[in-house]
């Protein structure tokens, strides 16, 4: 892997898979990269926004909407999933919820070199809570968005799609 | 001032087929349901989420009232939350506070600024269009049936009094006759969801 610049991950890309998945609300706090992609949200009728100004939130939330039938989705930022610990913990893992966490990866760099603590510490934290996870950098690789999304449900635990496209496709 | 058991008995009349998360209030809440295929007497799965789970249930079923027993340490841990509820204007969501002033399971250390927070204030402030308070249980009877006739969101502060746990854990009374999954899939059943 080097550091050469991969085709985007486009936020229409990432959106079909939400559709096909069956995602009936994405409970999210935008981060400053998924702007062109909450356009497509707020215009698409089938998914409803709830939007949530602390990330451990989201996980409440994605449980209760879980519990009462609903699909939901977390579409959050790596520094937010940290801050979320010990609802991920109670609410999510507690509750063997079958949810999907879309996480921007903050800092993400293909040469493993980073200057940023946000991208040190995101898989690490992944890891200590034993939640499974896949990289997506680029459309191609938007086939593992729907083999998280069918892991989360025959496992019934969280399962998160690092975002590692961040700072291209979803800022266009 | 009430005590919680007498607020959640004065509530039973008025819940007809209503989704309850008794948060705080469970261990008085499960010997008083008729319904316990429609509570989800959780405990305490992670401190301040109760408010954001009665959003989700609200939010899937909006064929249905959900009526959340919050307490004012979960809601102090996320005040935020009021916000979003807010905004989403769940009209079948009516969120009630157990105020007791106090961390009851820690030995009753009192939550900051416990005696002046006016939680029914914060709510309108956030957005809860209909918000009401109550310090004595004649008037939350009294108010209890035109409450639940009201559209939601509905924020209704009750203060009661502190009944404070200081057994160590391990030597309290265990009032889950459930376990965490066992609601939740007992709760699916009631709402009939397929998930």
């Amino acid at each position: 892997m080097n550091d050469a610049p991969v085709i985007a991950l486009s936020p229409e890309t990432v959106l079909a898979e939400m559709k096909k998945n069956g995602v009936t609300h994405v409970v999210w706090l935008p981060d400053s990269e998924t702007n062109w992609l909450y356009l497509l949200m707020k215009a698409e009728p089938s998914l409803r926004l709830v939007g949530v100004n602390r990330e451990g939130h989201a996980c409440s939330v994605a449980a209760g909407l879980s519990a009462g039938g609903a699909k939901p989705l977390i579409l959050i930022q790596n520094t937010g999933m940290m801050e979320s610990g010990d609802s991920l913990r109670g609410w999510l893992l507690g509750l063997n919820i079958p949810v999907v966490l879309m996480v921007g990866y903050r800092g993400w760099t293909r040469h493993g070199v980073n200057a940023d603590s946000a991208a040190t510490y995101t898989e690490r934290f992944l890891m200590a809570f034993g939640i499974n996870y896949y990289l997506v950098e680029s459309d191609a690789d938007a086939s593992r968005i729907s083999i998280a999304f069918d892991e989360a449900e025959r496992t019934k635990r969280p399962v998160a799609v690092l975002v590692g496209d961040e700072y291209h496709g979803f800022n266009r | 001032m009430m005590r919680t058991a007498d607020m959640l008995k004065a509530f039973v009349p008025y819940r007809k087929d209503a989704i309850v998360v008794p948060g705080r209030g469970g261990r008085y809440w499960v010997e008083l349901t008729a319904h316990p295929n429609l509570d989800a007497p959780l405990g305490d799965p992670a401190m301040g989420g109760h408010a954001g789970f009665g959003l989700g249930l609200a939010l899937a079923r909006p064929d249905k009232k959900v009526v959340l027993f919050d307490s004012e340490g979960d809601i102090q841990m996320s005040l935020g939350m009021l916000v979003t509820i807010a905004e989403q204007q769940p009209a079948n969501f009516y969120h009630f506070l157990i105020d007791n002033g106090v961390y009851a399971t820690t030995g009753g250390q009192p939550v900051p600024n416990a005696e002046k927070v006016a939680y029914d204030v914060i709510a309108r402030g956030a957005g809860y269009p209909r918000t009401f308070a109550f310090t004595e249980i004649g008037d939350f009877e009294r108010a209890l049936p035109e409450i639940m006739r009201l559209p939601g969101p509905v924020f209704v502060a009750c203060k009661v009094v502190a009944e404070i746990e200081n057994e160590p854990i391990g030597r309290r009374r265990r009032w889950q006759t459930r376990t965490r999954d066992q609601v939740l899939a007992d709760l699916r059943t009631g709402l009939a969801t397929t998930r």
